[in-house]
C-alpha cells in the first residue's frame, strides 16, 4: 500500500487580499513523481512554495489550512528543518557562482552552520553528484567554480545540492524551462532515478514533460485543484472538461 | 481554432470522403450485380486504387499528427480511432472490389429467382445502410446511432447463417446454376464481413467519444 508523505488539508494561500490557492486537499504518495500543471497565475507555484514554507517569506503573504509531512504539520516545525526535509530546485540553475563545485554541493551544511569532517564531506559530495549523474563528468574538476558548468550540468549541481541535505521530498519549479532539449532529457531521466529515494513534486508548463515523467498529475485552475489523478488517466481520459480543454489546448 | 484542431478537422473531412467513396463502391458493386453491368464493375475495380490512396494518405496524416502535434485525451482517442476506422474502411473497399471481380468473371447474369431465394438484395441494403449509419454516427458524434449498428449486424449474421441451407436447397432444385449459386454464397459471406467491419467502426466511434472499450465484449 502506498504511504502518503505530503498531504494538504484545506490549504489556502494569499498575497494580501489576493486569494491565490483555494482550499486545496491533496495526498502525495511516497516515492512518486507528481506533476503540477495549469495556466500562468493558477497558483501552482504558490502551492509548491507553501509545501516547504517558502510562501511565508514573501511580504504580505499568508496561508491557512495545513501541510502535513509524514502526518506532522509543517507550520509546527522549524522552517529550516522543513526546508532540509523538503528541498527545492528552481527554474534557472542557481549554483553559488563564487563557490567550487565541491562547496556548492555541501553549501546547505555550511549555511546552516553544520560542521562535518573532511571524509564525511567527501562522501556526501561523491554520493550526491553520483545520484544526479554528474560525478563522472566533474570528479576531476571539483575545485572549479560551479558557474563553469553547462546549464544542464548546473541544474544537476543544484539538484545535488538539494539531495546532499538528505531530504525526503524535492520540489521543482519549472526545472527544465531554461535548458536545451538534451539537458532537459538528462534531467527527466534523472527524475526516474531520484524517485527511488525521494518524492518529487514538479511544477511544469510543459505538458509533454508532465506526461513523460510523472506518475500522477495535478491540474490547477484559478487557484483550485481541479483534478488530480494518474497521469495516464489524465492524458487519455480526464474527468473534468477544464482539464481536457487545457491539455488539448482549447483553453480560452 | 489552434493548429491541432485544424488538422483534426481536415483529417475528419478526409475520413468522411473515404467513407463516401467506399459506400459508393459498395452501392455500385450491388448495381453491377443486379444489372450485370460489367462496365460498372470495371469502374469499381479501377476506383479501388483511390480507396487505397486515401488509406495511405490518412495513415500518413495520423502519423504526422502524432509526431508533430502530440494529441492527448479526446484528440488522442480520435486519431487512434481514425487509424482503425481507416483500415476497416479499406477492407470494405476490398470487399466491393472482390464482388466487382466476381461480376467480371461471370458469363451470364444472376437469375432473379436465385437472388430472391437468398435474400441477397436485402443483405446488400442492410450492409450499405449499416455503413451509412456508422458514417452519420461519426459525422454527428452520435454514439446512440453507433450502438444501433450492433443490432443491425446481428441481422446480417442471421442471413449469413441461413445462407448455406438456402444455397444448398437452390442447388438441389437448380443444379445447372451451381456456379452462380456458389458466387452468390461468396458475396453473402463478403457482405457479412461488411457488417463486422461496420461493427468494429462503431466500437471505435464509441471509444473516441466515450473512452469506453467495447472490443471483445459479447454484449454491447
Amino acid at each position: 500500500m502506498e504511504s502518503t508523505i505530503v498531504k494538504s488539508v484545506d490549504y489556502n494561500a494569499y498575497f494580501g487580499d489576493n486569494h491565490v490557492v483555494k482550499n486545496v486537499n491533496i495526498e502525495i504518495p511516497k516515492n512518486h513523481v507528481i506533476a503540477v500543471m495549469g495556466p500562468s497565475g493558477c497558483g501552482k507555484t504558490t502551492f509548491l512554495r507553501g509545501i516547504n514554507r517558502m510562501h511565508e517569506l514573501i511580504p504580505n503573504a499568508k496561508a491557512t489550512g495545513k501541510i502535513l509531512l509524514n502526518n506532522e504539520d509543517v507550520m509546527q516545525m522549524h522552517p529550516i528543518f522543513v526546508r532540509l526535509k523538503i528541498g527545492m530546485v528552481f527554474q534557472r540553475p542557481n549554483p553559488f557562482p563564487n563557490l567550487s563545485i565541491y562547496d556548492n554541493v555541501i553549501a546547505g551544511y555550511k549555511l546552516n552552520g553544520i560542521k562535518l569532517p573532511k571524509d564525511k564531506k567527501d562522501q556526501i559530495v561523491e554520493e550526491s553528484l553520483t545520484k544526479v549523474a554528474l560525478w563522472k563528468e566533474v570528479k576531476d574538476s571539483l575545485t572549479k567554480k560551479g558557474s563553469f558548468l553547462s546549464g544542464g550540468q548546473q541544474q544537476r549541481l543544484c539538484i545535488a545540492r538539494a539531495v546532499a541535505m538528505a531530504p525526503e521530498v524535492l520540489l521543482f519549479d519549472e526545472p527544465t524551462s531554461a535548458l536545451d532539449p538534451i539537458s532537459t532529457s538528462t534531467v527527466e531521466e534523472l527524475f526516474h532515478e531520484l524517485k527511488k529515494n525521494y518524492t518529487l513534486i514538479i511544477v511544469t508548463h510543459n505538458m509533454q514533460q508532465a506526461a513523460r515523467v510523472s506518475d500522477r498529475t495535478a491540474f490547477f485552475y484559478v487557484g483550485e485543484l481541479v483534478e488530480y489523478d494518474d497521469t495516464k488517466k489524465m492524458f487519455t481520459n480526464p474527468k473534468d472538461i477544464r482539464t481536457q480543454n487545457y491539455i488539448t489546448g482549447r483553453f480560452s | 481554432m489552434n493548429q491541432l484542431e485544424t488538422e483534426l478537422q481536415l483529417l475528419k473531412s478526409e475520413v468522411i470522403n473515404m467513407w463516401t467513396l467506399v459506400s459508393s463502391q459498395l452501392t455500385k458493386a450491388k448495381a453491377s450485380m443486379i444489372n450485370f453491368d460489367k462496365d460498372l464493375a470495371r469502374e469499381v475495380v479501377l476506383k479501388e486504387r483511390r480507396v487505397n490512396g486515401s488509406e495511405l494518405k490518412i495513415d500518413r496524416d495520423c502519423e504526422n499528427i502524432f509526431a508533430l502535434l502530440t494529441p492527448v485525451a479526446v484528440d488522442l482517442r480520435f486519431v487512434l480511432a481514425v487509424l482503425k476506422i481507416n483500415s476497416n474502411l479499406e477492407r470494405i473497399g476490398d470487399i466491393a472490389e472482390g464482388i466487382a471481380k466476381y461480376i467480371l468473371s461471370l458469363e451470364t447474369p444472376f437469375k432473379p429467382e436465385l437472388l430472391e431465394a437468398t435474400y441477397i438484395n436485402k443483405m446488400y441494403d442492410e450492409s450499405i445502410g449499416i455503413l451509412q449509419d456508422t458514417l452519420a454516427a461519426f459525422e454527428n458524434e452520435d454514439t446512440l446511432l453507433a450502438r444501433k449498428v450492433f443490432k443491425k449486424d446481428e441481422y446480417l449474421d442471421e442471413i449469413n447463417i441461413k445462407a448455406n441451407e438456402l444455397i444448398e436447397g437452390y442447388i438441389k432444385t437448380n443444379p445447372e446454376d451451381i456456379n452462380q449459386a456458389l458466387y452468390t454464397l461468396s458475396i453473402i459471406r463478403k457482405l457479412e464481413r461488411v457488417g463486422d467491419q461496420s461493427k468494429n467502426i462503431s466500437e471505435e466511434i464509441i471509444f473516441y467519444l466515450e473512452a469506453k472499450v467495447l472490443k471483445h465484449k459479447h454484449s454491447h
